[in-house]
């Protein structure tokens, strides 16, 4: 199995001042599935995607991308060798417009960034490509607002937009859903049902149904450690899933 | 402690590194300052052209209306403020050793033309280049950092760099500094500072182009968006230090371009060139123009440099005194600086204007 994996892990650990935030997970992420990481609060399902991208070291294991050893690569690297992320908090350029934030993550594959004696009417170029990503999240009204301007499940899209915009051969999605109303929750498990094509997704997420419509592979997480991985149907039959993670939850909600 | 200053500073842009508590597995979204970059690239262009002219006309004016040497230490200052905004305003590094840069070029520049009998704008670029290149390794070491910790690093080199020169007498002249820089120029005589201000006029319109070219191109977007959420701008694949690096060079620069006209423009350069003391006087320049305005800076240098003037003319004698205290009213009061402040007050009223006629 491990040899087909797309992302694996093996061992991974993290430990912060004596609390061990994941602890020694193997974790393989099969090519072009939706891959969901699910477990109650403190499971150290964030900690995995930093992690994961790049942006915390680990204390222990490693980390293969398409059997590349990515282990202690910093996240740019990480990004550049395709793998996207989302954030769970929101995090956007508050001043730069809907648009702006999608021409610099189509940009970050050129070398024009570095180009600091040209006009920045050059970006132009990656309008048309922007403008379709934003339609395609539903923000094409919007290109020009300000993200700090943004409605909340609207700069959720926005995230996602210039996740894609990477054009990732992994995308990984930290609780795309959360915080959002029944409608944007729909639109949202749509959209990655239609991007994941050609990809594979791995995402944090709390809401079970959605996890339910999407995912191929369930990983339930608790104290660090992997409790229970399968298919969606056999996982949520699983008792032990029932008794760690859905009481749990259900007491933190 | 150890760990925590390894878990925040080991890996700038990680999300959560802003946190006091162990709030690691969280993101956390920074307020970002106010920028003027967008409201610049907005505001209608009949105005910004407007702004450009009445700019360019005052810069004809000034020697004519200020004693000549004042408006020269103007446009030098003009330079270094523009570089460290282009630091604090557009990339946020706060840089408290930019004298290092300003300094050390205006040592080169003066050593150069003294030795070597160039013309003066050859001698200030070798200080120029001499001042980058100097921001490469401390830069490297510096932009590491974030924050305070930031502002220490390049503090600490620039103290450096002013206890070299101190020490190295037999180049510097240690305490008596370097006398009599000459103002060579193809045998023009350069040596009344009215003729000298407009010789410079067209270096230090240049090195302001410059600046305004790097703010508003590719570069400058992307360092926007590293100032703004630099774990985001890592996630999407920018290499984070090295666009930092590059502006920290590139300030460097424009910084070492203004320090060789103003050795150049003094005939001379003394120790306080290298002074933390300058370093300060820099950033309160660029905090009284408005952080993230660019031409702030400019403004802010004017007032800073004529009023530092006006004040030792009247025999004043505390001069920090007041400076000081100005600074501590604007951060006070018009946290946007002058310049921020009067765009922002133009902005609210034609926005207004707008809703009554719509």
């Amino acid at each position: 199995m491990a040899g087909q994996a797309i992302l694996s892990a093996r061992g991974l650990t993290r430990d912060f001042r004596g609390f061990r935030a994941v602890d020694r997970v193997d974790l393989d992420v099969a090519p072009e599935t939706v891959h969901a990481l699910v477990g109650p609060n403190g499971a150290g399902k964030t900690t995995l995607f930093n992690l994961l991208t790049g942006f915390l070291p680990p204390s222990g294991g490693r980390i293969e991308l398409a059997g590349r050893d990515v282990t202690g690569l910093p996240p740019e690297r990480v990004a550049r060798l395709g793998v996207a992320r989302s954030f769970q908090i929101t995090s956007l350029f508050p001043q730069l417009g809907a648009r702006e934030h999608v021409e610099l993550a189509l940009q970050a594959s050129s070398g024009l960034g570095w180009r600091f004696w040209r006009s920045a009417k050059l970006m132009r170029r990656y309008r048309d490509r922007a403008d379709e990503l934003l339609a395609m999240v539903g923000l094409a009204d919007l290109a020009e607002a300000p993200a700090e301007a943004l409605a909340y499940g609207r700069k959720r899209a926005l995230e996602l937009a210039i996740a894609l915009a990477l054009d990732p051969k992994v995308l990984l999605l930290d609780e795309p859903t959360a915080g959002m109303g029944l409608e944007d929750v729909d639109r949202t498990v749509d959209l990655i049902a239609t991007v994941r094509r050609g990809r594979t997704v791995v995402m944090v997420e709390h809401n079970m149904s959605v996890v339910g419509r999407l995912a191929d592979t369930v990983t339930v997480l608790q104290a660090g450690k992997v409790l229970v991985e399968g298919p969606y149907e056999q996982v949520r039959a699983d008792e032990r899933v029932i008794t760690a993670y859905l009481g749990a939850a259900d007491a933190a909600h | 402690m150890t760990e925590r200053t390894e878990l925040r500073e080991g890996r700038e842009g990680m999300p959560g590194q802003h946190g006091m508590t162990s709030a690691v597995d969280t993101p956390v979204e920074k307020p970002a300052p106010r920028s003027g970059l967008l409201a610049v690239a907005r505001a209608p262009g009949w105005v910004r052209y407007a702004l450009l002219a009445a700019g360019l006309l005052v810069a004809l004016w000034l020697p004519n209306g200020l004693y000549p040497a004042v408006a020269v230490d103007i446009l030098c200052w003009a330079l270094f403020a523009v570089s460290v905004d282009l630091l604090l305003g557009f990339t946020g590094l706060m840089s408290f050793g930019h004298a290092a840069f300003w300094g050390t070029s205006a040592y080169l520049t003066g050593l150069v033309a003294i030795h070597a009998g160039l013309p003066f704008p050859a001698a200030v670029l070798a200080g120029a280049l001499g001042a980058a290149l100097l921001a490469l390794p401390i830069g490297y070491l510096a932009v590491k950092r974030t924050g305070i910790y930031f502002a220490m690093v390049t503090l600490a080199f620039a103290q450096m760099v002013y206890y070299v020169a101190n020490e190295w007498r037999s180049v510097t002249q240690g305490e008596n500094g370097l006398q009599g820089v000459p103002r060579a120029f193809f045998g023009a005589d350069l040596t009344d500072d009215y003729y000298f201000y407009y010789a410079i006029l067209p270096i230090v319109l240049l090195g302001l182009f410059a600046a305004w070219r790097i703010v508003h191109s590719p570069f400058g977007r992307v360092l926007v968006g590293i100032r703004d959420n630099p774990a985001r701008a890592r996630a999407l694949g920018y290499p984070v230090h090295r666009y930092k690096l590059t502006a920290f060079v590139l300030s460097g620069f424009l910084a070492g371009l203004g320090g060789g006209l103003f050795a150049v423009g003094h005939r001379f350069v003394s120790l306080d060139v290298l002074h933390w003391t300058t370093s300060g006087k820099a950033v309160i320049v660029v905090v009284l123009g408005g952080i993230g305005t660019l031409w702030g800076g400019v403004l802010g240098a004017a007032l800073v440099v004529r009023l530092e003037d006006w004040l030792s003319f009247s025999g004043f004698e505390a001069i920090g005194l007041v400076t000081g205290g100005i600074f501590v009213l604007v951060v006070l009061l018009f946290r946007r600086g002058v310049w921020g402040t009067v765009a922002h007050l133009a902005r609210r009223r034609a926005a207004m204007r707008r809703d009554r006629s719509g």
